[in-house]
Order: structure tokens, then sequence, then C-alpha cells
């Protein structure tokens, strides 16, 4: 006991102190309540439509289109205009002024997007504001400087752009997944047919708007929606010359499979199951930030999520006991409340998903932890989760969840660590937790990964490239590496 | 009755702000009563410059880049003044063009004149570019707007602070472009003008031991006493191009950076 | 300890919206927190007279806001600090060891610390020698803290530890676990006369430590933050981050103390604020 509380009286203490509900106003987007297709620069009416929702509350937002293969090839054809007339004879510095201009106006119009983002994909607005947002604009900002420097890009080269590029991108991060696929194939002088996910197309459907305002010239970005079989028309389209898809490794594999032999490019971006490695002498608590921040940042929806703790034996019970703590404090919510930590989850599909899984891992033999946590009851949610006693061979340590769904391992040497790490059919990213540079270089050589990343985690920049080894896809993102994709180079 | 105008008072650009000179002395160009700086006035630039540098060189470069965006919208909107202080509209837009092309390089310097080195040996390697600090820059005569700007924004890209010298018979300009840069979110004294005697001036800057690079492409008189001036602390000395747009106008004013790491348990 | 994630987490936590209610109860908690600080060469008792008057009823015009915790002065204003205070609840903390250096002879230190304990001071904040520390001579840091605590009898101590002098992170995790060690009722980060005084890294660094020592142990240390805390804003996030890194048991002024002048004001045209739905103006609040 210290003297005060042998000598004074205690102050009672609150029971709780619950912040007020916080959230960010919806009426500064408008959401229209029906959508059409976006081109050749105007709306064509859908032939088909389907509903979007929020999934925090299930309410629907609005009607958007259902593409036919005929839709997409209108899509296709104007994109193929737009390339074979001007845009890639307009002067890059002309280029890049465009790309410019769409970055700015996403900074201008940045709280709308943020909203949109959270509303349509479950993710908080804190995520959507401070992170997916401000880091798509950045990327317009990035490539628009490269546009018109591409000959620095590739010494002696000439770069040329491809021509069409089709675009298929998922749910995670839709905006942010848009700027990573356009702003560099438009840097390179090709022109776009872009599908959002099915779940998330509104904030694509906005960003037309940008399009307006920045006054790019009609059919050199088309956006079309629908769900996986629009995906396959567009990858089946002749007058898309390179297909760029970031998603499930499952689908993937489908679109690899279908263009073999046609000579279309192809670039894919798929799942992973990334170790997250701490070290005993790891900065402890700033590395249980870092775990939090690898699994639970974005519900966990994330390809590079840091899904697999791997825990060095030693050091094992503190860290335990310092995550679980941790993960009390975490709150989950209302997307659009400025205090929540954790959203919604996609869609019902995908919770189907991720409860199946956490089944599996208790039958197999895993211990489930989830803190105390009162989820809303409409909606789709799924508390923070964290299994203990896990296997390398338990679905739960192979498969990718995609979900708030930590599986913690360990264990004993760096050697060890790697091989652990690098055991699995997937390589998009590892990170390392330990105070001693020489061991961060060490592992860095050793993990077959894509990105690695060392007392720190899920940290993006338009200029670093970004990509997996192995499953979890080829071709990078990002950085001068993210022009070549989009590039002819002779 | 006619309306009286109310005439601009033309006025040097240091620290942020418009001081005339120390020494109360102008000159006449193109019609107008310029600032005539003065060796107390460099000397002031040169401080105003170091002050700034830590914070400019210590932005990130997409931040740069930003500013150095927002230097071209402003220099946009004002198109018809810069147009008759310049050689006309197609001057400007040039300008304009240049800023907006540096300004994209900010944040891909370090990866196309950077590298990782693959040495002999368990060591991680590693080559980044730095600003080499505080640059002072003769802008050419002609053209009085691209000329200084082809000078002055490569070495701001790189995260240098700057003192130019403006176009002695044609200053204007670069006051213009001063009030630009005044309102574009450039950190006072990053961007430091100086209008006057070239001839004048050149030498103390030259000899200024707080002057890492000195530009010295457009200076008038005795070269080879200013390049011997400028060897005191070694100083970087470049012969800039204005009719170009480089990196290359960059990496002069960049230092290179080797950094070391082994590799192992 | 990792200062780029360090920084990223307090960062994070400051992002926190804290409204209504629950901005109430928070800014009412800051007040009944405060130790109002006058640590000048200038103070005289008259000084302090008014001060204490704030002290124990902040605002005038409304009896509902409670007393501070504490009144901070030098040691030569203590006795009238005490007959001011006498009955009224607000404790009187001195500073003391050669404020705010510290760089005396131990023997005046500790009997600067008896004067004030003879005279009725409550608290004693004292500093720890920087010096001593920088220099790697923690064993003489610790036992300074050991023979102040010794000569403090029944008051409590808070331990300075000057952060701004200290360099990095690591240091001030290893001057408070070294402060706790030697018997510190509290940690505090500075004296307030140097700039750069407390920030939310700094204080996130110190709670860590704390919470270590109390999963540890099960003892527990209170913080203080002092110097820089100017607006009610800044308190709120101290706060939140407070709550986030420690949990509901530390939100008590027998915990957590603020140090702090010009806050109480900002914080009271805060709470008009929230009560009367208007912006509000300095004015209209006393200046002691």
């Amino acid at each position: 006991m210290t003297d005060l509380e042998r000598t004074r009286e205690r102050t009672p203490v609150p029971k709780d102190w619950t912040y007020a509900p916080a959230p960010e106003a919806r009426d500064i987007v408008r959401i229209e309540k029906r959508y059409g297709h976006y081109v050749g620069g105007d709306w064509i009416e859908p032939s088909e439509t389907y509903t979007t929702i929020s999934p925090a509350s299930e309410e629907p937002l609005a009607e958007v289109g259902q593409a036919s293969v005929a839709e997409v090839a209108r899509a296709v054809d104007a994109a193929r205009n737009a390339f074979g007339n001007g845009w890639s004879e307009i002067s890059p510095s002309e280029r890049a002024k465009y790309l410019f201009r769409i970055a700015r106006i996403l900074q201008e119009r940045s709280r709308e997007f943020a909203v949109l983002e959270s509303l349509n994909g479950g993710k908080p607005i804190r995520e959507s504001r401070d992170v997916d947002v401000p880091l798509s604009a950045a990327h317009f900002f990035y490539y628009a400087g490269w546009a018109d420097k591409l000959e620095y890009a590739f010494p002696n080269r000439r770069p040329r752009p491809i021509g069409v590029a089709g675009q298929i991108i998922p749910w995670n991060f839709p905006l942010l997944m848009l700027a990573w696929k356009i702003a560099p194939a438009l840097a390179a002088g090709n022109t776009v047919v872009l599908k959002p996910a099915e779940t998330t197309p509104l904030s694509a459907l906005l960003f037309c708007d940008v399009l307006r305002q920045a006054e790019l010239p009609p059919g050199v970005v088309n956006i079309v929606t629908g769900d996986g079989r629009t995906g396959a028309a567009i990858v089946e389209a002749d007058g898309v010359d390179k297909v760029a898809f970031t998603g499930s490794t499952e689908v993937g594999k489908a679109i690899q499979r279908e263009l073999a032999g046609t000579g279309k490019r192809l670039t894919l971006e798929l799942g992973g199951k990334a170790a997250n490695i701490i070290f005993d002498d790891a900065a402890l608590d700033q590395a249980v930030e870092g775990i939090v921040n690898g699994i639970y940042f974005n519900q966990g929806h994330v390809c590079c999520a840091g899904s697999r703790l791997l825990v060095q034996e030693s050091i094992y019970e503190p860290v335990v006991e310092k995550l679980k703590r941790r993960l009390a404090t975490l709150r989950v919510g209302d997307p659009l409340d400025k205090n929540t930590d954790v959203g919604a989850i996609n869609s019902k599909q995908q919770l189907e998903k991720i409860q199946e899984l956490v089944a599996s891992g208790e039958e197999e033999g895993a211990e489930i932890y989830q803190p105390p946590c009162r989820l809303p009851e409409k909606g789709y949610w799924f508390a923070p989760t964290v299994f203990t006693n896990v296997a390398q061979s338990y679905r739960i340590a192979q498969e990718e969840i995609f979900g708030p769904v930590l599986s913690i391992l360990t264990f004993r040497t760096p050697e060890e660590a790697v091989e652990k790490a690098n055991n699995t059919p997937y390589g998009l990213s590892a990170g390392v937790w330990t105070e001693k540079g020489s061991r961060i270089l060490w592992m860095a050589e050793r993990l077959r990964a894509g990105v690695v990343w060392a007392n720190t985690y899920n940290r993006f920049d338009p200029s670093s490239p970004f990509g997996g080894y192995k499953e979890s896809g080829f071709g990078r993102e990002g950085g001068r590496h993210g022009l070549e994709p989009y590039l002819e180079l002779e | 009755m006619t309306r009286l105008p109310v005439r601009k008072t033309y006025k040097l650009y240091i620290g942020g702000s418009f001081p005339r000179s120390e020494s109360g002395r102008t000159y006449e160009a193109e019609g107008q009563n310029v600032a005539r700086a003065s060796r107390k006035d460099a000397r002031d630039a040169v401080r105003a410059a170091r002050g700034a540098f830590p914070k400019w060189a210590g932005m990130t470069a997409y931040n740069r880049g930003q500013i150095l965006y927002r230097l071209a919208e402003m220099v946009e909107a004002r198109t018809s003044e810069f147009a008759e202080l310049a050689s006309g509209r197609d001057e400007v837009e040039q300008t304009v063009d240049r800023i907006v092309w540096y300004a994209g390089w900010a944040d891909k310097l370090a990866q196309v004149l950077g590298s990782s080195n693959p040495v002999a040996g368990p060591y991680f390697n590693f080559t980044v570019p730095e600003p080499t600090g505080v640059v002072a820059v003769l802008a050419p005569d002609e053209p009085p707007l691209l000329g200084l700007v082809s000078r002055v924004v490569p070495a701001l890209t790189g995260g240098n602070a700057v003192i130019a010298v403006a176009s002695e018979t044609h200053p204007l300009a670069a006051i213009e472009l001063a009030e630009a840069i005044a309102t574009s979110d450039v950190p006072g004294g990053v961007v430091n003008l100086l209008t006057g005697h070239r001839a004048e001036l050149a030498p103390w800057l030259a000899a200024h031991m707080d002057v890492n690079a000195i530009d010295l492409a457009a200076a008038d008189g005795d070269l080879p006493e200013l390049e011997r001036a400028a060897a005191q602390n070694v100083k970087r000395v470049v012969h800039g191009r204005s009719d170009v747009q480089s990196p290359w106008e960059i990496a002069s004013f960049l230092e290179l950076k080797t950094v070391w790491h082994p590799v192992g348990q | 300890m990792d200062a780029v994630a360090l920084e990223e987490r307090a960062a994070s936590l400051a992002k926190r919206s804290i409204k209504r209610e629950a901005k109430v109860f928070a800014l009412e908690l800051a007040i009944r927190m405060m130790d109002l600080t006058t640590l000048e060469g200038q103070d005289t008792p008259g000084k302090i007279a008014a001060l204490a008057s704030k002290a124990v009823r902040p605002d005038p015009s409304d009896p509902q806001i409670p007393a501070v915790a504490a009144l901070c002065v030098y040691p030569n204003l203590v006795p009238t600090a005490v007959a001011r205070l006498e009955g009224t609840g607000v404790k009187v903390a001195s500073v003391a060891t050669a404020f705010p250096s510290g760089q005396s002879p131990l023997e005046a230190k500790l009997e600067e610390v008896r004067w004030v304990v003879d005279r009725g001071a409550d608290e004693v904040d004292m500093v720890i020698d920087r010096g001593a520390f920088l220099s790697g001579r923690y064993a003489k840091v610790y036992d300074e803290i050991v023979r102040v605590k010794e000569a403090c009898g029944d008051a409590h101590l808070k331990v300075i530890l000057e952060v701004a002098e200290l360099g990095t992170y690591d240091n001030v995790r290893r001057a408070s676990l070294l402060a706790i060690a030697a018997g510190a009722d509290f940690i505090k980060t500075s004296t307030g006369k140097l700039p750069g005084a407390a920030t939310l890294p700094v204080t996130l660094c110190m709670l860590e430590a704390i919470r270590d020592v109390y999963e540890e142990t099960g003892r527990m240390v209170g913080m203080k933050p002092a110097g820089g805390i100017r607006q009610a804003k800044q308190a709120v996030q101290y706060l939140v981050q407070l709550h986030e890194t420690l949990g509901v048991n530390w939100l008590t002024p027998d915990l957590y103390r603020i140090g702090a002048s010009s806050l109480l004001n900002d914080v009271l045209m805060q709470l008009r604020k929230e009560r009367t739905g208007i912006y509000q103006s300095a004015d209209y609040f006393t200046v002691d």
C-alpha cells in the first residue's frame, strides 16, 4: 500500500466514462436514388439494377446497375475510342494536369467521400477520413508527377501506354483501390474500364462527379457496376489489353486461367495470411499497438492483415495479457461515429465466412477469447477475436479469414520464425518487431513477402511499391515500379 | 474626372515579409522605383534562409510537392499581371507548367537519384539525396519570369532554401512572383528575392560562409573571382540552365548520403 | 520504447471526440484534478490569497463548480497558503529540493522538505537530479528520492522528472520506473519552467510505466502532467489517454493531477458554453 492509500480517504471513482455519440453528419454527401453506368463521359441507363446497402444497419442506400456483357462492351468501346482519339497523344504534361486536378478535387471533397465510404462499406469514419481518402488523393498526386517523366523511370527503354485497362477492385478500400488502379493507368497514357466491388459501388460512382469537375475527356475513365459476372465480362472483352485485379486468390486464379494464351497483360493482387513476428526485445506496448493495428484495422478486411501473430515464446504471457487488455478498449459500433475503432463487417456473406472459420478454430482445439462487446441488433458485426493454442495446421492459421480474428502461435528462434512465416502459399506481407536493427534486416532478407513492415504495420504510401510473392499475386502498385504494369517498354 | 490609381511600391522579399532595402536606395527599372538591395539585405536574406531551411527540408516530399503545385496555382491565377511584366502570356504559361513539372519531382527524387547498393558483405547499404542547404541564385536578365523560376524552383524541389537576385533590367516580374510565393503556403524565408545590381550583390553572396551553393550562370563581371570567393567554404558552384527542365537541375543542389547497417542476428 | 509508434498512439487517442455529458464530466473532473499553480519570483502573500479563493470557488457565479485539488506554491508561500485554505479541503502542495534545477546539496534539499512539511504542506513536488541521471549515476538519483520520501513523513510525494531535459522516451521510462521504485506517490512530467513540458506522447510513456508496475505488483502510482496545458481541449485529451491506458480507477485526483494556471479559466469557459450553448469571452471570468 502506498502512504496515500494508508492515510487518505479515497475519492470515489466513476463507474464508467462513456463518450457520448459523436456521429459525423451524413448530409454532407448526396446519394442519388438510382445510378447508371458511367460510359464515354456520360451516364447510361442500366439494363438491370440491384440495391446497395449500409452494412452497419442494412439500410438500403441506392439502386445501382448490374452491367451486362453488352454494357461492358459499350464501356470498352468508349475506352478504346478515347485511347485512339487523343488520350495517348495529348502531351504528357497535359495528362499530368488532369491527374493533379483530380487529386485536388478529392482533397476538397474529402469529407463527402469519407462519409460515403464509411456508410457504404462499414469502416470507421476515422479510418476513411484519416487514411483512405488522404491516401487516395496522394496517389493521384504522386502519379500525376510521373505522367511527363516516364523516360526517367526506366533507363534506356521507350515507355508507351498499353491501351485499354480493365480493372476490378475489392470492397475493403473502395476509393483507395480505385486510386491505385486509375492513377498509374492514366499517368502512363492508358484509358480505363473499372468495376468497383458489388457491395461498395458508391464512392466510385461519386468519383465520376470528380471526373466531370476535372473535365477529363470522355471515355478516358469508364465505370460500370455489377457483380462477378460483370467482372468476367471485362476480363473476357476483346478490346481490353490489360487486366488488373485485386481480390481473392480463388478469383485471381480463374482470371489467370481465362487469360492464358491471349497475350493480354495481367497483374494480380490477391489474398494473404501475414505473419506478424514479435521478438523478446521488441518495444512491447508499441508492438501490441502494432498487432492491434495489424488485424483490427478495417475490421481485418485487409489482404495484408497481420492475421498470424508469431510471438517469441519467452514473452508469450505478457504479450497475450497486454493484448487482451487492449482488446477490451476497442470500440465496436456505428462506423459514422468518430470514436468507433472497429466498424461493421462488409456483408452478410463475409460475416458467414468469418463465423464458419471461427467455428472451425474452436472445433480444431484452439482457445478463443473475445472481449465483452455489445454488438448492435441490425447490421453485420463481429467482435474482435483472438485464438491462442493454435497449431500451424489449423484452418484458422492457413486460410485467410478476412475478419477481425487473430491467431497466435509461438516460436523459439529467428530461424523458426522465418520458417513458420514462410510456410504458406501466400506471400503478401509480414511484420517484424524487435529493437535490433540488424535483426530487422536479417529477417527482411529471408521473409518471402512483398512488403515487410518493421516496428510498424499497415503503412501505405503512393511512393512505396506494394504487391505479393507466390499466391498473393504478381505486379507492384505504388512507386516507380507501379508504372511498369501499365507500359509497353520498348 | 479620371481616377488616380494607387501605385504599387516595389520592395524586397525577405523572410516572408516585404521590407525596403536597409540602405534606403532604389533604382529605376521599367519606369518604376525598385528597391536596390545592399550587402546587408543579402546578409539578412541568408540569415532568413538558414532559419527557414530546417522546416522546409523537414517536410515530407509530398508536402513540398503540394506547396509547389499551389505556387503554380497562384501564378496561373495572376496570368494577366505576369503577362504584362514578362514577355507575354506564353512565357507565363510555360512558367506555370514548369513549376508543375518540378512539383511532381519532389516525391520521386529518392527513387531516381538514390539507390540501395549491393555491397560485398552482410550490410544493408542505401544512398539518399538530401538538400545541400542554402542556395544563392543569380537569375538571368531574360526571360524575366521563366528564367528566375527555372533556377529557383529546382533548388526548392530538393528541399533547399533560396536567395535569388532578380533580373536587373526587368525586376518587376520577380516581385510579382514574390507575391505569388507569399500566398502559396511556402514558409517565410524559404525563398528570398532581392532586386538591385547583380554585380554589386554577387560577390557578397559568393563569399558568404553560410551559403552552401551558388548558381553563377547569369553572373556578369569577373567570373573567376566569384568562383575563387566561393572556394572559401567549398561552395558547390553551379552553372544552371534556364532553357531546359531536368532532374539534373535539381540534383546540382543535392548531397548524397550513404548509410550502412549490418544484417544479422 | 519506439518513439514513432508511441507518438502515433498518442495522436490517435487525441482524436477521440468527446461530446456533451461526457465532455462536461471530463471538464468537471479536470477542475477537481487541478493543482492550481503559481511559481514566480514575484509571488507574494497577496497573490496567494487571491489564488486561494479562486482555488476554492473557481466560478463565484456558479457554486456547482467544484474546488480544485490543490494549490501549488514555492516554500516561502506555504504558511499563507495553509492559512487561507484551512478547512476548505483544497490541499497545499509545495515545490522543494532546489526547484526547478535541483542543483543543490542533498542536505539543503532535505532541510527544505522538512521545513515545508512542518508548516503544513500536504504534498511535496520534488525534482530529480537530472545531471546525475544523464551521467548515469542512477543510484544517486534513487537514493535522493528515498531520502526525500522519508523527510516527507505523511505528506505525499510527487517526483518531477523534467522530461524535456531527459531527451528520449527510453530515458523517461527509465526515470519513471526509478522514481516509482524509490517510493514516489506520483510521477510528474515537468517543472513548467522549461519550454516544451508535458506532451501527450510523454505522458503516455509514463502511464505505460505506471501500468507495468501495477500489473506486476498491484501498486497504484499517480501521474501529473504540468506545463503547457492551457486549453480545456488539451485537458480532455489527457483524460481520454488516462482512461484508455489505465481505466476508470485512475480517474480521481488521488491518482491524477494537472498542473496548470490559465487552464482553469478555459475549462470554466467551456463548461459555461456547454451549459448555455454559446461561445464565451475571457472577460467574464475572474483572473486571480
